[in-house]
């Protein structure tokens, strides 16, 4: 193999295809999502225990940090499951193609945004 | 050469339909809640709790936590496998993290008969 090979480390030259930001962002919110059950699980073990607890769980999840929480966590339970989806269309035989696989990858994404955007207004 | 069997061996097709099948309850279990969410006026904690008191809820409950703890020893494991390549380091967190993944059942599970 040949030793002298160029090489490009200018990283704003270089741009994930938007299939592979889709990956990547399927996987984020994966890991994410493991860590937020922490946090979710708590919320829900502690609103069942009594009528003061509930009211301090609905307390703390209309706080600034409860609402950030919230929002992250349902953020990225919407992209994890749109981009499910789309895998699962993949899996079917649709959308494999360069072109149709980066369309359906910026479709996913573009949504997710806008879901997002929706989420943290309903919550506010 | 694979030197260490124990950290490799894997049903891929297993893996497959696992994944798959684990996600298709869990999206059930949020379509239901978002459904809940909405229709539902007031949740006052009347309401919340009798949402869980019902033997169906628990039930749904439980097995959409054992889904969540399939899918996330296929994912985590897909993750780590990727990222962390020293054998010792990757065990470990894969062990710490499952336990995680245990715990939450074990939580849940308390958690609804107490309800």
């Amino acid at each position: 193999m040949k030793k002298q090979r160029p090489v490009n480390l200018d990283l704003t030259t270089i741009e994930l295809p938007a299939a592979g930001k889709a990956s990547i962002l399927h996987r984020v919110t994966g890991v994410a999502m493991f860590f937020a059950l922490v946090f979710v699980i708590w919320a829900w073990a502690t609103s069942l225990g009594s009528e003061a607890d509930f009211q301090m769980v609905k307390d703390v999840l209309n706080g600034p940090f409860g609402y950030l929480v919230a929002l992250g966590t349902l953020s990225a339970l919407s992209f994890h499951l749109i981009g499910g989806i789309r895998h699962v269309i993949m899996d079917m035989g649709y959308w494999e193609e360069l072109h149709s696989g980066n369309l359906s990858a910026n479709i996913a994404i573009g949504g997710w945004v806008v879901l997002t955007v929706v989420l943290g207004v309903i919550l506010w | 050469m694979v030197t260490n069997q124990a950290s490799m061996k894997r049903n891929g097709i297993q893996d497959y339909v696992t994944l798959r099948a684990s996600a298709a309850v869990i999206s059930a279990f949020t379509i239901f809640m978002v459904y809940f969410f909405i229709a539902t006026p007031e949740i006052t904690y009347t309401v919340w709790q009798g949402l869980f008191a019902s033997i169906y809820m628990k039930a749904f409950t439980l097995i959409t936590l054992l889904a969540i703890l399939m899918h996330v020893r296929i994912g985590l494991w897909q993750v780590l496998t990727d990222y962390v390549k020293p054998h010792n380091l990757r065990m470990g967190l894969q062990f710490v993290l499952n336990l995680m993944a245990f715990a939450y059942v074990a939580v849940g599970l308390f958690v609804l008969w107490g309800v």
